[in-house]
């Protein structure tokens, strides 16, 4: 039953589950003022779990392991690293987080977490599925309403729940159908008995929209979207950043190994559907960012659209399609938390969250405000950085799927991004603070900061540059689903 | 024996009932009970989808059952827990009068 393969498949979740341990022994026996390296521990220990994972836990053929709930692929497998990744600079932003920093039960709920996103990029199975995805979004519910203190914070916790807790039994309820009319929950073996011969397309219509509930709700598509503005605006920043990187990327991964391994039968149907959800992804996304003044909230509307964006790879069905959204996702996951990242780094100092409130930022600290500028430039999808090569790369399997009205939507839609993008970088790089005296008001980077975020600017860059290896790692994920 | 369909259609009226009652109550204990009746209508799906297929000897559909229900206990104690968090700060559990994140 246990053999090596199976523990070399679960290998990245044992290392996770140890070190939430190690920190819920270690945590109580620390004074107050050591109580932040808590993070410092997450974050070293997903680094050597990363590394210890890369070097015994590589998957080879793609198998079936623990009686069929998990596959063990290079899908999973790059997408694991992924999520950890985010995970680890999401510790380390947590870190000097005023009233979450110094809890450890922060960092035991980011790492729980953790494990369910893990799990559902390498599930094969409905109950497997429901499960991971519980494990995931449960923790999220806690850290998003985690400082107790604060209205906005519990108000936000409180709404995510109410909105994912529905639309997780709407998709539940979808999942009981399929498992009634292909008589399995594996699904792999869904797609031999869900034929067109064997239920009807209007029943088939009827679960895909029932599972896509739940899967539009974790990656914030519209019409799903209405928790994320204010459940971004509301939660601790850095767990902000995690929702809006590695709980989207988990449900893109579900969205790809579902659609694609569990409805052949129904690409034509599916693809439409996906279509359309992300053309009006796109659009509303952009058009609702325009007129924002908070910029957690207009990151949030232009995490929305950034699902669109990614959705355009998944309804090509090929591939290239499959590849492109991995990839999309590498680079989304490195942009978007540098974006919160700075953010938070910026009103840690200042308490400012108003777009308007960067003014000047520039001169306070030039590092902050060049990170800003790779981050939003690479949002607004500009060479040299992750998000141009991302966008190249959805489109052209777009094209490539005959999807052309879609990709024309999308270039309209990214043509008015950077108009908001390079709203921001306005007010960091040319307004100044009304009494023009920004030498007295610096913004100063603590270490943690300074670490996570250039390890995320680098990144950025480098999935810009040299794609090459990043592409040829998705690519062998994306093979795995055909 | 009473048709399979008779079971999905209860089912079915019961996540109705229940979707309904998420959609409409303001008050979040009446949300978080609408919430349980869709998941009660799971589990008699699966339960019932199980018990009228062919392979009976795997345990699937009541494998999956029992751990929905384990599921949704987890949730809802997450979920109590919050709604108590929120009317300590508030004193208010009615979704409406929760309006601080506003466009």
């Amino acid at each position: 039953m246990f053999t090596t393969t199976t523990f070399a498949s679960i290998l990245p979740e044992i290392l996770i589950l140890t070190i939430g341990l190690l920190v819920l022994i270690l945590e109580p026996f620390w004074k107050d003022e050591q109580k932040r390296s808590a993070g410092w521990l997450t974050a070293g220990g997903l680094l050597v779990a990363m590394i210890v994972s890369l070097l015994f836990g590589r998957p080879g053929e793609p198998v079936a392991v623990l009686g069929g709930m998990i596959r063990f692929d290079w899908l999973g497998f790059f997408l694991k690293m992924l999520f950890m990744f985010a995970a680890a600079a999401t510790a380390l932003l947590l870190m000097d987080h005023e009233q979450a920093g110094k809890r450890g039960e922060a960092y035991v709920m980011l790492l729980a977490s953790l494990i369910g996103m893990n799990l559902m990029a390498s599930s094969a199975d409905l109950v497997m599925l429901y499960l991971s995805i519980e494990t995931a979004s449960i923790p999220l519910y806690v850290l998003a309403g985690f400082l107790l203190g604060d209205e906005r914070s519990t108000e936000a916790g409180f709404k995510y729940f109410l909105f994912g807790a529905m639309a997780s039994t709407v998709m539940l309820y979808g999942f009981s159908l399929l498992f009634g009319f292909s008589g399995t929950t594996d699904l792999y073996s869904i797609a031999a008995t869900l034929t067109s011969g064997s239920i009807s397309p209007l029943l088939a219509f009827g679960v895909v929209t029932l599972v896509l509930v739940g899967l539009g709700f974790k990656v914030s598509a519209v019409p799903f979207h209405f928790w994320a503005p204010d459940v971004y605006q509301g939660a601790p920043t850095p767990v902000a950043g995690y929702l809006s990187t590695a709980s989207k990327a988990a449900g893109f991964a579900v969205i790809l190994r579902l659609f694609f391994i569990a409805f052949p039968e129904f690409t034509g149907m599916w693809t439409m559907v996906l279509a359309v959800l992300s053309a009006v992804s796109m659009t509303v996304g952009n058009l609702l960012a325009l007129p924002q003044t908070n910029i957690k909230r207009l990151l949030a509307y232009s995490s929305i659209s950034h699902a669109g964006y990614a959705m355009i790879g998944a309804v090509a069905f090929s591939q290239f399609g499959a590849a492109s959204v991995v990839f999309y996702l590498a680079a989304y996951i490195a942009t978007n938390l540098l974006a919160f990242g700075l953010v938070m780094a910026f009103s840690r100092v200042t308490g400012l969250e108003e777009i308007t409130d960067y003014a000047g930022l520039s001169r306070r600290n030039p590092l902050l405000g060049l990170m800003m500028l790779a981050a939003f430039l690479s949002l607004a999808g500009m060479p040299p950085f992750g998000g141009f090569v991302a966008k190249v790369f959805v489109f052209a399997a777009g094209v490539q799927a005959n999807y052309t009205w879609l990709v024309i939507v999308g270039i309209i839609n990214s043509i008015i991004g950077v108009y908001y993008y390079l709203n921001v970088l306005k007010y960091v790089y040319l307004y100044r603070l009304p009494n023009q005296d920004e030498e007295n008001h610096p913004v100063p980077l603590t270490q943690p900061y300074m670490i996570a975020l250039v390890i995320l600017v680098v990144g950025v860059i480098v999935v810009g540059t040299v794609f090459a290896p990043f592409f040829n790692w998705s690519d062998a994920g994306a093979l795995n689903l055909f | 024996m009473v048709p399979l369909s008779w079971y999905l259609l209860l089912a079915a009226a019961l996540f109705g009932i229940g979707l309904f009652g998420v959609l409409v109550r303001r008050n979040a204990i009446a949300i978080l009970l609408g919430i349980e009746l869709m998941l009660n209508a799971v589990n008699i799906n699966l339960v019932s989808f199980w018990r009228y297929s062919d392979t009976l000897t795997t345990m699937s559909g009541q494998v999956f059952s029992i751990i929905v229900f384990a599921v949704a206990a987890a949730e809802v104690s997450v979920g109590l827990a919050l709604v108590i968090s929120v009317y300590r700060r508030r004193n208010t559990v009615i979704a409406d009068e929760l309006d601080m994140l506003k466009f």
